[in-house]
């Protein structure tokens, strides 16, 4: 990028304690307009924490932080109101007279467009996460938090899933920051995998490779061996040969 | 046999004389209306299922009530049935009975509206609840029956008096409801809907309501059962009209058939407005996965 942008996300000197247990200390992240940005850490590194920060749902932190108010989470579970209907859902705190057209079309985007009367009781662990993605995608938002969203799925329902996050975000290109414990998935969907290790960023790794991208060509196997290792696990390098 | 006309399935279905294969065209409509009849009987078996036990307990009674082998003072189910359709011809049951509905109407308006909004407000506000919710629990511990004398004393012998006990009692049972329907709404519901830009009052609205609902029509249950409860109290010490008056002039008179009389429609009285409940709650709940039992 030639250009110069004002960053989407600037965060400079973050910390964050729990009961005076350091969780964030001192971290600086910068997101451009557009970026998919995944995140990723052992577990209890403070990566949920700092997309909950940034999505403004933790408001305990100190430090400068500048983010659009045009911003929209994708929660690990998929937290839809079990008493509203699916597009109510998606719906949900918008207003406007056409505001049930606009949820049938998101819900058109995630493939549940005929499941906008139902109860999100009758949606699989899949559907509901798609619904959660349409909620979010409604808002068009400038910044799209994706807090490890396909955690619960099984591997083959994560697969698609990815694959439709991958192509809403080629279509609507919020910038996005994608929290998670797959090295895969990081290295499948995002620009930029940040490293979080002893509450800040430890490692950077620019993913420069075209989509989409297949799991196991040569230049993506030897960065998640790279990735792998800051995570502190070794993989042999002949691995793959 | 050959009679029988086409639209009869069994018959259809055991003829030999009709082959399955002129029956092709209409066969989606068949199984249509034979999985209806299914459903249809699966229901009849579940009525009389469940009437049976009913039925029986009224033949009992009538069988070891006319014997005499309870007693004297026990009146048969028809005895019971000619005492009703007394009361009812000289209209003297209408009349009390509009009393005694109307008594619990206001005492239920009145206490289900303290109860709701008390609730409402300690499950809503923290600081609330820290002022509220002492005294009402404190006051809840007290049986409010044995506030007759003391509501006598203060409001008198008159209708005040009784509207004032029948609203007590449903009060502490649909606060105390409210308030924990609405401690047992998933915050993390409230969070999302909270980043994704709604009000406190639209959080409430679509969030912190709905998910106390549940809990909510527990407590409206309770309560007007415990309402009920109340009114035969507030009856039975000296009022003009009431199921509860005719009651006491009943056991005065030794009218065993009057008695039993009352004590159906007191039965009948609860069943009707709970049933009324689950009919909300019906309405109102269909979004919920909970254990439906087996």
């Amino acid at each position: 990028m030639s250009e110069y942008h004002t960053p989407t996300v600037r965060i400079r000197g973050l910390s964050r304690e729990f009961d005076g247990v350091r969780i964030l200390h001192d971290l600086d992240l910068d997101v451009a307009p557009g970026e998919f940005v995944a995140l990723i850490g052992a577990s209890g590194s403070g990566k949920t924490t700092l997309l909950r920060i940034i999505g403004g749902v933790d408001t305990g932190a100190t430090g400068e932080l500048a983010a659009p108010s045009e911003r929209a989470i994708v929660f690990q579970s998929h937290r839809l109101l079990p008493w509203s209907r699916v597009w109510a859902n998606v719906a949900l705190g918008l207003r406007g007279r056409d505001v049930r057209k606009r949820a049938e079309v998101a819900l058109a985007e995630v493939g549940l467009h005929e499941h906008a009367e139902a109860y999100p009781k009758t949606l699989s662990g899949g559907q509901a996460q798609r619904v959660a993605l349409a909620r979010a995608l409604i808002r068009n938002p400038q910044l799209l938090l994706l807090d490890e969203p396909f955690g619960a799925l099984d591997a083959l329902t994560r697969l698609k899933a990815q694959s439709l996050v991958a192509d809403l975000w080629a279509q609507h290109r919020p910038a996005v920051l994608l929290v998670t414990h797959d090295v895969d998935e990081a290295l499948l969907l995002a620009d930029r995998v940040l490293l979080l290790r002893d509450g800040q960023i430890a490692e950077e790794f620019h993913v420069d490779l075209p989509r989409p991208r297949v799991v196991g060509t040569p230049a993506l196997t030897e960065l998640r061996r790279r990735l792998l290792a800051g995570l502190g696990v070794d993989l042999p390098i002949q691995e793959t040969a | 046999m050959t009679t029988a006309p086409p639209s009869s399935l069994a018959a259809v279905e055991v003829l030999p004389d009709h082959p399955p294969t002129s029956l092709a065209g209409a066969a989606p409509a068949i199984a249509k209306k034979s999985a209806l009849r299914r459903l249809a009987a699966v229901r009849w078996a579940t009525g009389v299922r469940r009437a049976s036990g009913l039925v029986a307990v009224l033949v009992l009674w009538q069988v070891a009530a006319s014997a005499g082998w309870l007693g004297a003072l026990l009146p048969t189910p028809v005895q019971v049935w000619d005492a009703a359709r007394e009361l009812t011809a000289s209209g003297e049951l209408q009349q009390n009975l509009a009393a005694s509905v109307g008594r619990v109407a206001k005492g239920l308006a009145i206490g289900l509206s303290a109860g709701l909004v008390l609730g409402l407000v300690a499950g809503l506000f923290k600081a609330a609840e820290d002022v509220v919710d002492p005294p009402l629990q404190a006051l809840r511990m007290i049986p409010h029956l044995a506030l007759v004398p003391v509501f006598i004393v203060w409001f008198g012998i008159g209708e005040t008096s009784k509207v004032a006990l029948i609203l007590i009692g449903p009060l502490f049972p649909l606060y105390l409801n409210v308030l924990h329907g609405i401690r047992g709404v998933d915050s993390r519901l409230v969070e999302a809907a909270t980043s994704f830009g709604l009000g406190r009052l639209e959080v409430i609205r679509r969030v912190i309501l709905p998910g106390a609902l549940p809990q909510i029509f527990v407590g409206l249950r309770q309560a007007i059962g415990v309402a009920w409860l109340t009114l035969v109290v507030a009856e039975m010490t000296a009022a003009p009209h009431g199921i509860g008056t005719l009651l006491s002039d009943a056991r005065d008179a030794l009218r065993m058939d009057i008695i039993f009389v009352l004590l159906i429609i007191y039965a009948l009285l609860g069943v009707a407005t709970d049933l009324f409940v689950r009919l909300l709650e019906k309405r109102f709940l269909t979004w919920r996965e909970g254990f439906a039992g087996v």
